[in-house]
């Protein structure tokens, strides 16, 4: 039977659900084994337990958050070299793709970059454009490296009882250019307690329409238990943080619904949006190019429709 | 300071992009300066205007800005941009054989001309916006033995000590990353607003080098680049559907409990 790794994506000593995702694209594959980076693996092993895995490998001694992709990229070139699986599978998280990057390089093989599915056949199935062509693509060289998008895949728990093996490494077992690079600090994006923006089931965006002022999009994202988004005007004129901007050059969201508030829906912004499975916008100007895409739209002024919305939402929840 | 600031001409983001043969159709498209590369192109410049004595760079200043890039001939007008912003010289890599290159490809051609000179410095933008792979300085980095420093929000440079600085922005938050260069950076379009050519400059680039070379003047094997030599390939491509177009209701004092409605509508709530 053939063998995948895939990336194990852990943060504040949470597996992501992106990295389950993972796991039941390899069970399609294969047998799945997880590398685990991390210095404290008990509970990501325990989490590990309710995802279609059969082998995890735990590699510790150096603290890999404090580096580039570099050293977690040759650790698994080398695990690659070693165990000849025919996929190696990470999230499209920025540097998860900068692993596959590198890995690609290390053991000259192909790379697939945000794939939206994956079949047994290694057939990787790409959004592309902006969202307007679908793209089949398939590795034809090497191990078969693809990161897949989150929410790509309905994540069904399971129990398994993965077997472990450990490889302790130290700052000595790497070729000094896998650690040119370090992190001298870390200020931890602070999620508020909403969802994560690229795993949320939905999401509400603000963009140029709330003039600066989030709090009916944040209202109605929370009643909603809803990440919120941003478009690049609204983050370039420094109204949300740059971590939640929505679109081209920020993240690229495809969740259940997508509720665009003040946003009118430029190519920049659909580029991260538009697979959504329903859209929703809110928007004074009729015209904007955001209703085209839409389910669902209303024409009105943002600070009166999200208030009554969310003040329905809440009482239908009650 | 010797920067090199590799960047890719794509289609104007704005036009319809489609596919043809396999790849993207670049022909029946205008084509310009990735943007995110401008960003790039512009920190080069701040960075000089920094470090440089006499606030430029070129002959005798001790700093130079060369452009990088891949492409078809066409591309000279993308770089003929950058130049026009303020950057010294060009390199550009133009062979029949690399259409059709993948991301290792592409990464294997720019570090070969990057690692035949002697850089302190490469700038890239995070992604181009037409594959938008966001792979190619990670990729240049391994293949070249830099420290790879990407997603900067912030760059801050001390040549006397080569010691490079960044505030790298991520999902997880912001990180403060530290190297000695020479160094692969990746800058985020919040880095800073880039210059529009001044007519002066568009003028001056007009008598800048663009030196191009080809496969074999870099000693690269044509079949190891190209569409035959890619690692990956499309087995097909169609355009999606459109939207179907969806209900539309003007808020007359009542648009938020419509929207609630059809969330119960649709099971959401």
């Amino acid at each position: 039977m053939s063998q995948v790794f895939i990336l194990v994506d852990h943060v504040g000593g949470h597996i992501t659900k992106a990295t389950s995702e993972l796991a039941l694209f390899g069970n399609r594959i294969g047998e799945v084994t997880a590398l685990i980076f991390s210095n404290e693996s008990s509970p990501l092993l325990e989490e590990l337990k309710t995802m279609y895995v059969d082998r995890a490998v735990v590699i510790e001694g150096i603290n890999f958050d404090s580096y580039s992709a570099a050293p977690v990229a040759r650790i698994v070139a080398n695990l690659i070299s070693e165990k000849s699986p025919s996929a190696f599978l990470v999230s499209s998280t920025v540097k998860g793709k900068e692993v596959a990057a590198r890995a690609a390089v290390l053991t000259n093989s192909g790379l697939i970059t945000d794939a939206i599915d994956l079949t047994s056949e290694l057939v990787a199935t790409q959004s592309i454009f902006g969202g307007s062509t679908t793209v089949h693509s398939q590795v034809t060289h090497g191990c078969a490296i693809v990161t897949l998008r989150s929410n790509s895949i309905e994540v069904e728990a399971t129990t398994s009882n993965p077997v472990v093996e450990t490889v302790v490494v130290s700052v000595d077992s790497f070729d000094p250019s896998a650690l040119l690079d370090q992190v001298i600090s870390l200020e931890a994006t602070v999620s508020g307690g909403r969802p994560e923006l690229t795993e949320a089931a939905i999401v509400v965006s603000g963009g140029r329409g709330t003039n600066g002022d989030f709090t009916p999009v944040e209202a109605l994202a929370d009643s909603l238990g809803a990440a919120v988004g941003a478009s690049r005007a609204a983050t370039d004129a420094g109204w949300y943080p740059h971590s939640h901007q929505v679109g081209q050059t920020g993240k690229t969201v495809s969740p259940q619904l997508y509720l665009a508030c003040g946003i009118s829906g430029a190519i920049q912004h659909r580029a991260g949006m538009q697979t959504s499975k329903m859209i929703i916008a809110v928007n004074k100007d009729a015209e904007a190019p955001i209703f085209d895409l839409v389910d669902f739209g209303v024409v009105g002024d943002l600070f009166a429709v999200l208030p009554q919305a969310t003040a329905g939402i809440l009482s239908k929840k009650s | 300071m010797k920067i090199a600031v590799c960047v890719k001409q794509v289609p104007d983001s704005w036009a319809e992009k489609k596919m043809a043969g396999g790849l993207l159709d670049r022909a029946n498209v205008d084509a310009v300066l990735n943007d995110l590369d401008e960003y790039a192109v512009e920190e080069a410049l701040r960075l000089v205007e920094a470090h440089s004595p006499t606030g430029a760079s070129g002959e005798g200043s001790g700093h130079s800005i060369t452009i990088i890039s891949m492409g078809p001939d066409r591309a000279t007008e993308a770089i003929r941009k950058a130049l026009s912003m303020g950057a010294d010289d060009a390199i550009l890599v133009t062979d029949p054989a690399l259409s059709g290159s993948d991301a290792l490809a592409t990464s294997l051609v720019l570090a070969t001309v990057i690692g035949a000179n002697d850089f302190d410095l490469i700038l890239c933008g995070t992604e181009s916006t037409d594959a938008r792979m966001s792979v190619i300085p990670a990729m240049l980095a391994q293949r070249l033995g830099f420290a790879q420093l990407t997603f900067a929000g912030s760059i801050s440079v001390v040549p006397e000590t080569s010691q490079i600085t960044i505030a790298r922005m991520t999902d997880v938050g912001v990180e403060n990353m530290k190297a000695k260069l020479p160094a692969v950076v990746s800058v985020i379009e919040k880095i800073n607003e880039p210059r529009y050519p001044s007519f002066k400059g568009i003028m001056a680039s007009k008598k800048k080098t663009i030196e191009v070379k080809s496969l074999s003047d870099l000693g690269i094997d044509p079949d190891t680049v190209g569409m035959s030599a890619a690692w990956s390939e499309v087995k097909d491509a169609q355009a999606r559907p459109p939207r179907a177009a969806g209900v539309k209701v003007v808020d007359d004092g009542n648009g938020g409990n419509a929207l609630v409605d059809f969330l119960v509508e649709k099971r959401v709530i």
